[in-house]
This record gives C-alpha cells, sequence and structure tokens, in this order.
C-alpha cells in the first residue's frame, strides 16, 4: 500500500522519527492537592494519568507483614478513534492492572508498611500506542510524588521490529501494522534484566524438549494409522 | 446569579528571589541514588541498604544527624513520635479502644482508659456516645507504625464548635506548644499530622470543665467570619507550601484583611497575600 510504509528507504518513519528515536515526553507531578501522589504524562500523543492514595489502613488486613498494592488500569471512553465502549473491568484492563501490580509489587518497599494498602489508579486519556509504557512511567512519578519509598524508578517503554530494523518506541499504528512488538518495564540502575537472558534460554531448551514429545506422539500416531489401512 | 469560571492554567510559585539561596545547602536526592558508599553511616528513614551501599527510597532532602542519614520526602503522611500532639477524628468504635484518622499510614488508636471523662471518671466500654474530633497526644508507636494516643491531661479532649482544615503534615513547623490564642479574636491548634482546628477563643468559665463540656451556644457572626477568613489563608499558605506556625498564620490574616473572605482563594489573591506574608517573615528575620 503506497505511503504507509512503516520505515521509508531513508530509515523515516510514519512521523519522522528515526528508528531509534523516542517521542517526546512531557511530564508533571503534583497535580491534584486532594490526593497523596499524582502525575500526568505524555508521551508523543498518548496521555495518561496517574493518581496515588498513599499508604492507608487495609481494612480486609490482608497482609501482616507487608503492604497491598491495588491498582486499576481504564481507558477513557474518548481515548481511541471509535468510543470506547467499557473503559475497565474488561479483560484487557484486568490484565494491564495485573501487570502493573506485579511491577509496582517488585519495586515499593512494602515490607516498611504491614497491614496498611497502596491504592494505584491510572487513567488513558488519549491513546496513540504505548500505553501500558506511559502507565507505568505515570504511576512511578505519581508513587514519588507521594513520598512511597521505592528501589529504583520503573521505566517502560516499547519496540518493534520491521524489516530487520528494531524500532524504539511504537505509536498506535506501528503497533497494529501486525509487526512484533515488545513492552519493557525495568528498574534502571537494577541487576533484575539479566535474568531475561537466562529466562529466555531455559524457555527454549523446554521448547525443544516438548518438540521431541509431540514428534514422538506424530509419529507414532502415523505408525498406528497406517498399520491399520496398510493391509 | 453571576458564577465565575476560569480555565486551568499552570500556578505560578510564588517566591522571593532570596529563597533561591536557599537550595545551595541542600542535598536533594531520588529513589535509587546512591547517598555513599560508606559503611559506618546507620540507615534512617527514606533509605535501603542495596549491596553495601546506602541508597536513597524517596525523593527528597538527605538530612545527616552524626552518623545517623535519612532522606526527609516532600510529601508524606504523618510518621507520629512519642509527645506529638495530633487532632483527629473518631472512626471506629470496638470493645476497648476507638480507631481514630490522623492521616498517617495506619490508623491510630485510642485507648478508652486513656480517655477522661468530666469529674476525673475513665470512660468504659458501654458509652459509645463520645464520637467526634478530638485533639490527643501520642503515647507511643505500635511496632507496624500504629499511633498509641491518650488524652489524659486536661488540655486534650473532645472539640466543641470550630472548623478542621486539612493540610499535609511536612507544612507544620514543629513547636513547644501548639495551641495559641490568635489575636484577631480566635484560636487554632496546629495538630502535627496536619489537622488544624480552628474555633473561637473560649471564655474563662471553660478552661475548669476538663475539656469534654462542648458549648452548643450560638457562635456570634463576627466570631465566625474571623474563623473563615483564617481557614481560607490556611488553604491559601498550603496551596503556596509555606511553613504553618502560629506567626506566619498571624501575617497572612493581616495581608487578606483588605480582601473579602471569599476572594482569598482565587489564584491572584492568594498570590498576592502570600508574597506580602513571606516578605513580612523575612523581614521579621532579618
Amino acid at each position: 500500500m503506497a505511503g504507509l510504509e512503516l520505515l521509508s528507504d531513508q530509515g523515516y518513519r510514519l512521523d519522522g522519527r528515526k528508528a531509534t528515536e523516542l517521542r517526546k515526553v512531557h511530564a508533571r507531578m503534583g497535580l491534584f492537592a486532594q490526593v497523596d501522589g499524582s502525575a500526568y504524562i505524555e508521551q508523543g500523543n498518548t496521555k495518561a494519568l496517574a493518581v496515588v492514595y498513599g499508604s492507608h489502613e487495609d481494612r480486609a488486613a490482608r497482609l501482616h507483614d507487608r503492604a497491598v498494592i491495588n491498582c486499576q488500569y481504564s481507558m477513557a471512553t474518548f481515548s481511541t478513534a471509535e468510543r470506547k465502549r467499557r473503559p475497565h473491568g474488561d479483560r484487557k484492563s484486568t490484565e494491564m492492572s495485573l501487570h502493573l501490580k506485579q511491577t509496582f509489587e517488585a519495586a515499593v518497599l512494602t515490607n516498611l508498611y504491614p497491614r496498611s494498602q497502596i491504592d494505584i489508579y491510572v487513567k488513558i486519556l488519549q491513546s496513540d500506542g504505548g500505553n501500558y509504557s506511559a502507565c507505568v512511567n505515570a504511576a512511578t512519578l505519581a508513587v514519588i510524588d507521594a513520598g512511597i519509598p521505592m528501589r529504583d524508578y520503573v521505566c517502560a517503554c516499547t519496540a518493534g521490529f520491521v524489516d530487520e530494523t528494531p524500532l524504539a518506541d511504537l505509536c498506535h499504528a506501528e503497533e497494529s501494522g501486525g509487526g512484533t512488538s515488545l513492552a519493557l518495564a525495568l528498574l534502571p540502575r537494577g541487576g533484575h534484566i539479566d535474568h531475561l537472558e537466562t529466562l529466555m534460554e531455559a524457555a527454549m531448551t523446554a521448547c525443544k524438549g516438548v518438540s521431541k514429545v509431540l514428534d514422538e506422539v506424530v509419529r507414532q500416531h502415523l505408525q498406528e494409522v497406517s498399520a491399520l489401512t496398510g493391509e | 446569579m453571576a458564577a465565575d469560571m476560569r480555565l486551568p492554567t499552570i500556578r505560578k510559585q510564588v517566591s522571593l528571589s532570596s529563597s533561591l539561596s536557599a537550595l545551595d545547602g541542600k542535598d536533594l536526592v531520588v529513589p535509587g541514588d546512591v547517598i555513599t558508599s560508606d559503611t559506618g553511616f546507620m540507615r534512617g528513614h527514606g533509605t535501603y541498604m542495596d549491596e553495601e551501599k546506602l541508597t536513597a527510597s524517596v525523593a527528597g532532602e538527605v538530612e545527616r544527624v552524626n552518623k545517623l542519614i535519612c532522606v526527609r520526602p516532600l510529601k508524606t503522611r504523618f510518621n507520629g513520635e512519642v509527645g506529638d500532639v495530633v487532632v483527629g477524628r473518631i472512626t471506629e468504635v470496638q470493645q476497648k479502644r476507638w480507631k481514630v484518622e490522623t492521616n498517617s499510614r495506619l490508623d491510630s488508636v485510642l485507648l478508652l482508659s486513656s480517655v477522661n471523662l468530666p469529674g476525673g471518671e475513665l470512660v468504659s466500654g458501654m458509652d459509645s456516645i463520645y464520637l467526634g474530633i478530638r485533639k490527643c497526644e501520642v503515647q507511643s508507636v505500635f511496632s507496624d507504625g500504629a499511633l498509641s494516643l491518650h488524652t489524659r491531661s486536661l488540655k486534650y479532649g473532645k472539640l466543641g464548635q470550630g472548623v478542621l482544615v486539612q493540610l499535609s503534615p511536612s507544612l507544620i513547623k514543629r513547636q513547644k506548644t501548639h495551641f495559641h490564642n490568635l489575636p484577631c479574636g480566635a484560636s487554632i491548634i496546629l495538630g502535627n499530622n496536619g489537622f488544624v482546628w480552628l474555633y473561637p477563643t473560649p471564655g474563662h468559665q471553660d478552661e475548669e470543665a476538663g475539656g469534654y463540656y462542648t458549648s452548643l451556644e450560638p457562635v456570634s457572626l463576627s466570631d465566625r467570619e474571623v474563623i473563615s477568613r483564617l481557614r481560607n489563608c490556611l488553604l491559601a499558605l498550603g496551596a503556596h507550601k509555606v511553613l504553618l506556625y502560629d506567626t506566619s498564620v498571624l501575617y497572612c490574616y493581616e495581608s487578606s484583611l483588605p480582601h473579602q473572605i471569599k476572594d482569598i482563594l482565587k489564584p491572584e489573591v492568594m498570590e498576592e497575600i502570600v508574597m506580602m506574608t513571606r516578605q513580612k517573615l523575612v523581614e521579621l528575620e532579618g
């Protein structure tokens, strides 16, 4: 299709960026007075707002030695090209909320606040690719604004692959263009990114093991069926 | 009836040029910054040990007291210490104690054995009518961070008619006394937890009642106006992050007299009043 190539011959993307260029990031903290922490971030055209209610009493007293982190991810009805019917509660939002929760449980020093609860609410105001990354970045700023101790910043960004070239920070057209995409959140100074390599190797070895088993099953089935029909 | 509407804009920070020099001495850190690799220091609030390196876990100012290093965040929930005076709202009534909301990480606990009734009797578990807002003192801190309060002295107890203003605990200056009778005609209690209670200055006869007698007589209009003006001034000071103590509140009140009470919360009027207050405070120091 003419005109809609994700990467032109000169190396420019749809919005004029080079392959490894990020979109313009604009962020502010401390927007609201009533909440403990709040932050707003714009990554290109993606806009996200995060609000944190920091460390209050957990009525259900679920964990006696740590704080419970409660996340909710939702998209405004006007955030996408077509009006979104279900802002939250659908499967995608629940999955994103769970990812956010796992991410922040790793970063926030929850053992300092037994029996308490930290609420993180993120809302996407305009969605143009990299929703999850914008959420994580906005939530990091909001948690810092609330004065809740964290090990390090949690930063997130997406990357994709087109024509043998890796692209950084995908916009909506690039994400839905059918190519591969990866969203990654990490603690910039930490060492836990090292696990990714070993994890990939372990997964690859496991997959090869599974392929052997499937191979045997197919061959055996072939033998049985051909033995029956071969007479 | 005409209503005042405006579009949201970024609020300008009101500060005098001399306050920029105050930043020179401060050591500001963000989460993940290594403060020191020297193992001789003890770690306090806002830090954690990451492989022998003392690292900050909140964004704020580093405080070094002898061998203790801690990081004070800009904004935080109330971390009580023994002896702090707090103003809290009773949220729950249990068998032998009350749960008090004090803007801290966990609800604080007020044991019924620590509450004074008029005449010096103690409260039994059956009485459940003493809800409301009280001023108390922190007696001890539990291991998980919850505070145990008491109202043993006559100064403390249930608060009668007045206005509660909720602000950030980091704005309240630590002083010897938190109860002030302002010359403008009202009294103020600056709780360490950021809850401020404004009330009309009581007459002499209420002092003997032991803090329990709540006067339900109507408050005069002039007293009400003074209290409303003080409340708006407190909100203006809070919005511009000015440290709160009796002198700053009084200067702000005086600076706001030329304006109408309801105009104080308009952004441009707030800026003017806070600017004048800061100038007066600088003159006081200089």
